[in-house]
């Protein structure tokens, strides 16, 4: 039997506003715990929410950003739940109204493009965050309020691999607008899904099994790999699949079935009393969508058409929002775009995976990698003394002054080279016999002398021009 | 009119609550419920054909507020109606639920 995969996704994506959805405390991650609460958070009776605009604003966003329609009438509904994280007791979240539904986003799998279709999206609010011993847990209520977008797509995804394409897909437009850092290791971005299968023209799905906080896209597929090949397993054996949530286990690459309360998913949910409906306008609409920042697909086009790069590198240049900003800082500082997309593609990205940081961590500026750039472009350092001066501005150092300092200055000067010219060929009679006798190697040669005689520091071009020159004329 | 929920039910609806009822508890509240879910049932059968849902009972809407952060510095106050804490945690009895670390 051939079997056919439905996967569905939910995303979370924590937004990065200054303060909380429903309160006005800040929204700030590495304070002191519960710092960041006030009675609101903390759910004392008779406090009431407010609703930040700015966090509608950003799901409007996040909404155009994916190719959704904007919900005009919204309200807010209660999901009901007991546990610590949450002193309400209920998460205010949106259950009837999303603020956005039918959107889309293009992959592109093993060259072929598809559209992946996303059925809603919601506003709501993060919990707090538990710690565990064997005897208490610990609840810190800074992260309580945190504004998060729910990502929920359709059923469209067909293979871990598209699983994947989708989540980078995602995370990259996410990226460019601005509203997230969208980081899977630290939780601005948080992954749950769903797999089934079914026989091959089957008109009914199978039964889905779901996983929470995957926390990898490498992860993501592994699990979705295992799952799928463990359905076919049962299905083949003749056994059902038990519709359950499953957690993966990261040590043995295997999903293993977590207990589940009956009855815990009866979240009665009814809507939310304490915030008046929503009214969105077309003018609000029209004004964000007009605020919005340049997609990456744009960004793309205008590095192929006005800048002259490749398809290739306006690819891997907008990989992330940082990298493209970067890029495009330095080239605003007058660096030519192909040397600095080379830089970035090559030099500065194995130097990211090498130390497995981001770009924003390092010490590198825009400002400094447009300096080396110009500094090779003038002539004033050889491309291989900028192997040297890369590492001094990976390290925050200036360009010129770090190769000043450590001596990585090529010699350009054609009054301080001559000397050095006449000089080799005053000891290398014999090359200047081999070259009028047509032998261009007693030019390597010569050359080679020079740059002996400088401490590889004599600028190649000029040292070749004084040298052909004077051969000439001999 | 028949009582549209059973002891069960009032059962289940309580542990959902949090909410321990004995049997004699359970006898008495079922036909209260009861009765309130009567009423729901005669307002169900009202033709609301047409009739745009009405999700909050104010007229007002779009209440929002600009999104600036202000710092309660109340974290102390707070900390100290907790009952009880730990380096500026709330303490809590142990959570024996392995669901998911954040109840969600």
């Amino acid at each position: 039997m051939n079997f056919e995969t439905t996967i569905g996704l939910e995303v979370h994506v924590e937004l990065k506003t200054h303060s909380k959805i429903y309160s006005p405390t800040p929204v700030e991650f590495g304070d002191e715990p519960n710092a960041n609460t006030n009675v609101i958070d903390w759910a004392y009776p008779g406090t009431l929410p407010t609703l930040n605009k700015g966090v509608v604003r950003d799901g409007i966003m996040a909404g155009l950003a994916l190719h959704a329609q904007i919900s005009k009438h919204m309200h807010f509904d209660r999901k009901n739940y007991f546990y610590p994280d949450n002193p309400k007791a209920y998460q205010v979240t949106q259950s009837e109204t999303p603020i956005a539904h039918d959107g889309w986003i293009e992959i592109e799998v093993n060259g072929k493009k598809k559209k992946i279709g996303i059925k809603e999206m919601h506003i709501e609010e993060d919990a707090g965050k538990n710690t565990h011993t064997s005897n208490y847990s610990y609840v810190d209520l800074n992260r309580q309020g945190t504004p998060l977008i729910e990502i929920v797509s359709k059923p469209d995804i067909a293979s871990p691999e598209e699983a994947v394409a989708y989540l980078e897909a995602l995370r990259q437009r996410i990226q460019f607008t601005g509203i997230s850092d969208v980081k899977m290791e630290e939780g601005s971005m948080r992954v749950d899904t769903n797999i089934s299968i079914r026989p091959i023209g089957s008109d009914k799905y199978g039964t889905k099994t779901e996983m929470k906080n995957i926390n990898s896209f490498n992860f993501v597929k592994k699990a979705l790999n295992f799952e799928q090949q463990r359905h076919e397993k049962v299905i083949m054996a003749g056994g059902t699949i038990a519709q359950e949530t499953r957690r993966f286990d990261e040590a043995t690459g295997e999903t293993i079935s977590m207990r589940t309360k009956e009855g815990s998913d009866d979240y009665r949910y009814f809507p939310e009393p304490d915030i008046p409906p929503l009214e969105v306008s077309d003018e609000w609409i029209q004004e964000i969508e007009d605020a919005m920042p340049e997609m990456p697909g744009e960004r793309r086009a205008r590095y192929t058409n006005d800048l002259g790069l490749s398809e290739y590198d306006a690819m891997v240049l907008t990989q992330t929002k940082e990298m493209s900003d970067f890029f495009e800082a330095t080239i605003a500082l007058g660096a030519d775009p192909k040397k600095a997309a080379n830089y970035l593609m090559n030099d500065v990205n194995s130097y990211l995976n090498d130390k497995q940081v981001d770009l924003q961590d390092t010490k590198l500026t825009p400002a400094n990698l447009a300096g080396m750039i110009k500094l090779i472009d003038d002539g004033t350092i050889s491309s291989k003394m900028a192997k040297k001066v890369f590492k001094g501005i990976l390290d925050g150092q200036e360009p010129a002054a770090y190769a000043e300092k450590n001596g990585l200055v090529q010699l350009s000067d054609p009054a301080k080279l001559q000397p050095i010219v006449d000089e080799v060929l005053a000891n290398n009679q014999q090359s200047i016999e081999d070259y009028k006798n047509g032998k261009d190697r007693a030019v390597g040669f010569l050359v080679g002398q020079i740059m002996k005689q400088t401490r590889g520091k004599a600028n190649p071009g000029v040292v070749n021009k004084l040298l052909m020159k004077a051969l000439n004329e001999k | 009119m028949a009582s549209q929920i059973d002891q069960q039910q009032v059962k289940h609806v309580a542990e959902l609550a949090k909410l321990e009822f004995n049997d004699a508890e359970l006898a008495k509240f079922t036909p209260q419920l009861g009765s309130i879910i009567d009423m729901f049932e005669e307002l169900q059968a009202q033709n609301t054909d047409g009739v745009e849902p009405m999700y909050s009972p104010t007229d007002r809407v779009n209440v929002m507020r600009e999104d600036v952060a202000v710092k309660s510095n109340e974290r102390e106050a707070l900390l100290k109606n907790a009952p009880d804490t730990e380096g500026g945690l709330i303490k809590v009895p142990v959570i024996m639920d392995d669901e998911s670390e954040d109840g969600e």
